[in-house]
């Protein structure tokens, strides 16, 4: 019997609304196949399976908010049948079943259907349950139905629901972008509160970075074109690998380093707000592969289809505020993390090359980490190890 | 002014009223002269009208409703009691191909001012032979007026109506009412029979049911209460035609609405009322429809098993709490 959970998508979330399910009972799913779709106050997400099996039955209904860790839906493994499913069930106390934080929902349904006539099984559909008064109130309203927790029978949104929200003022973006800044917010004050954070600097000088790049560039297509972030996310990948202290989390008092490098790309959204989705294995991809994935990855974040990994896996962030023509940041660490890395603007500044001042493409890199893991000399150690990679962009 | 009677009486003193206002009315039917009538609504009639105006016949459905047509036709004007609905059947086609049918045939010369009264309903453990309700079979016939007295009020009151109207109506007393008590209240004596009756106002639900069921209702509306559901009860009242005025202005109102029929579930006027709501009043409903009605078997004799086939306070209190999720 699998028990397929509400995960947790990052260090603040505590629970998700289900949006709509893409699985339905009797279907086969492998892991890394995309089940549901869960809001949280960052983005509506796309949970993944981490198991093998078959749906037995689907327990939160879209529009429910359930919490981190409650049972959603219960897979059958191989050597499961219908059976051992209904006695998992009753094994299963009800309340601490599918804890629910919008609406109870009863776990089977309260009366016997007719067995003597075939009655339609409610069939688990994409569309979401709103009473006819619901959908029509709510265009009055100018609701947003996606962002409406269903009170009723099935937790379908009703005519109150719709009321309620409609009361609170808020529309739905408006809404998203405060329950956002105050996720934002509560990750960052714990990251303040529990990290002792250490700042260091240092300048990286991109020339040969950057005729190296111009120089490829000029023999690819324009959709081809690689951008330096991507070398910079690379070499930070590199630089990483020699020095593992930085990548990993730090959990229950200790840390846990974690070999594979998955940098959190911190993506700034249109309407506000700020989200750092993984970009895995940055280590094990070649610049063309890095390119085109965060052209991938940003383009989804933004449309709000991020998968469930790529918000809890990230290893570090790496945040670069360069367009905007900041030269330094002073990187907040986002827990469980325990570093983060800052890269300012490109630009021409002078620098001293075979003696002689000369203009040149510089980036300023800054490194916060966190205290209980890590000292500032291998910080220091780290940033001197990514300066030198970026000076062989042929490597990267 | 108001007393204390039975549902029973209050039939009888209608009829007393009708047959000592008018000559032209008369009662007939099976046992309702000498044995006071099955029901023992005549009770005592025969010997205060004379056996010219209440008439026991011969045990043929058929035939003794026919003659009622037929006087009805010469100017008399008729109470027809068939001993349970259940044996109306063997009336069918002179009710629905006849009484129904005849002022249209005839390009409207003729009219059936006839009252055919019936027995409906189960609880007394008479068996699946004498305790259905088909009052919605009668109610799917244009032609013929459908009544279902679920009161002390409406049993005194609607009979002079019944009488009064040009064509057939057909009047149905549930079996398990004969033995109500209760007062006699309210304007009875200015009965119509054209609306639906609110007996319970409430804003978060309504129930919808006629006959006897509305007892079961009123008391599922008063345990919902307990539950924090208000619940509004409309009584039908008139099951033809029906009152949809009523039924939407209720549904407009609660946004949900749960149909209570001792009917068959299938092709039956709770099947009739829940698609009027759909159709009129699609956007105004807040939940599923629902209704409660008799397991679709023959009415058994067994106690345990009668009560279980038909509709009850219990069933109705967990529709309409699952329709308001309370």
């Amino acid at each position: 019997m699998i028990e397929f959970k509400l995960p947790s998508l990052g260090a603040d979330m505590d629970q998700g609304t289900l949006v709509e399910w893409k699985v339905k009972p009797g279907d086969s799913v492998t892991k890394g196949n995309v089940v549901a779709v869960v809001d949280t106050s960052k983005s509506a997400i796309d949970v993944e399976s981490w198991h093998e099996g078959k749906v037995y039955e689907l327990i939160t209904q879209p529009g429910e908010t359930v919490p981190v860790g409650a049972v959603m839906a219960l897979l059958l493994e191989a050597g499961d049948t219908p059976e051992t499913a209904e006695a998992w069930k009753r094994a299963r106390a009800a309340p601490a079943f599918a804890p629910t934080i919008s609406a109870p929902v009863p776990l089977l349904p309260p009366a016997a259907p007719d067995t003597r006539e075939r009655v339609p099984t409610a069939a688990p559909d994409a569309r979401a349950r709103v009473s006819p008064a619901a959908r029509k109130r709510a265009n009055e309203l100018n609701v947003n139905l996606a962002a409406v927790n269903g009170s009723g029978p099935d937790g379908a949104i009703t005519l109150e629901d719709i009321e309620r929200v409609a009361t609170t003022t808020m529309t739905a973006p408006v809404s998203r972008m405060s329950e956002m800044r105050k996720t934002i917010g509560a990750a960052m004050a714990r990251s303040k509160r529990e990290i002792p954070h250490y700042y260091l600097a240092t300048d990286i000088p991109l020339a040969r970075a950057t005729e190296w790049l111009a120089a490829r560039n000029t023999q690819h297509s324009v959709t081809e074109r690689i951008l330096m972030a991507a070398l910079l996310l690379k070499a930070v990948a590199l630089a990483l690998k020699r020095h593992p202290g930085l990548n990993g989390f730090y959990r229950e008092g200790r840390f846990e380093p974690i070999s594979a490098v998955h940098i959190g790309v911190a993506i700034s959204l249109r309407q506000g707000g700020l989200i750092a989705p993984a970009l895995h294995d940055c280590g094990g991809k070649n610049l063309d592969e890095l390119m085109r994935d965060l052209a991938d990855l940003v383009r989804r974040a933004r449309a709000f289809t991020l998968r469930s990994s790529e918000l809890s896996d990230p290893t570090i962030t790496v945040t670069n505020l360069g367009d905007n023509g900041t030269d330094l940041v002073h990187g907040v660490i986002y827990p469980p993390q325990v570093a983060i890395i800052g890269f300012g603007g490109v630009r021409e500044r002078p620098w001293i090359i075979d003696g002689a001042v000369r203009a040149a493409p510089v980036v300023t890199a800054t490194l916060a980490a966190d205290h209980r893991v890590s000292d500032g000399h291998l910080g220091a150690l780290f940033l001197a190890d990514l300066s030198r990679s970026l000076q062989a962009p042929d490597k990267l | 002014m108001s007393h204390k009677t039975t549902y029973r009486e209050a039939l009888r003193e209608a009829h007393r009223d009708a047959l000592r206002a008018d000559p032209r009315v008369f009662l007939m039917g099976e046992d309702v002269g000498k044995y006071g009538g099955s029901y023992a609504v005549s009770k005592g009639l025969l010997d205060e009208f004379g056996a010219q105006r209440i008439r026991d016949t011969p045990l043929s459905e058929l035939a003794f409703v026919g003659a009622g047509i037929g006087a009805a036709l010469g100017g008399l004007r008729p109470i027809v009691e068939v001993m349970t609905v259940n044996f109306s059947l063997l009336a069918l086609d002179q009710i629905v191909n006849t009484a129904a049918t005849l002022r249209h045939m005839s390009g409207g010369q003729f009219s059936i001012p006839l009252v055919i009264r019936m027995t409906t309903g189960a609880g007394r453990q008479l068996a699946a032979q004498h305790s259905h309700s088909f009052e919605g079979w009668y109610a799917h016939v244009p032609g013929l007026k459908v009544l279902a007295p679920a009161t002390i009020g409406d049993a005194r009151g609607m009979l002079a109506p019944a009488l009064a109207d040009p064509d057939p109506v057909v009047l149905f007393e549930h079996a398990l009412l004969y033995n109500m008590e209760g007062e006699l209240e309210g304007d009875w004596a200015n009965t119509d029979i054209r609306s639906a009756r609110v007996r319970r106002a409430g804003t978060q639900v309504s129930l919808i049911t006629y006959g006897g069921s509305l007892w079961k209702t009123l008391d599922a509306a008063s345990e919902l209460a307990a539950h924090g559901v208000d619940a509004e009860v409309i009584d039908l009242r008139v099951l033809r035609p029906l009152d949809t005025e009523t039924i939407l202005e209720s549904v407009r109102k609660t946004h949900r609405a749960v149909v209570i029929d001792e009917g068959w579930k299938t092709g039956s006027l709770a099947a009739e009322i829940c698609a009027r709501l759909a159709e009129d009043a699609f956007y105004d409903l807040d939940a599923p429809l629902a209704r409660v009605c008799s397991e679709e078997v023959p009415i058994p004799y067994p106690k345990h098993l009668e009560d279980a086939a038909l509709p009850q306070t219990a069933k109705i209190v967990a529709a309409a709490r699952s329709a308001t999720g309370k």
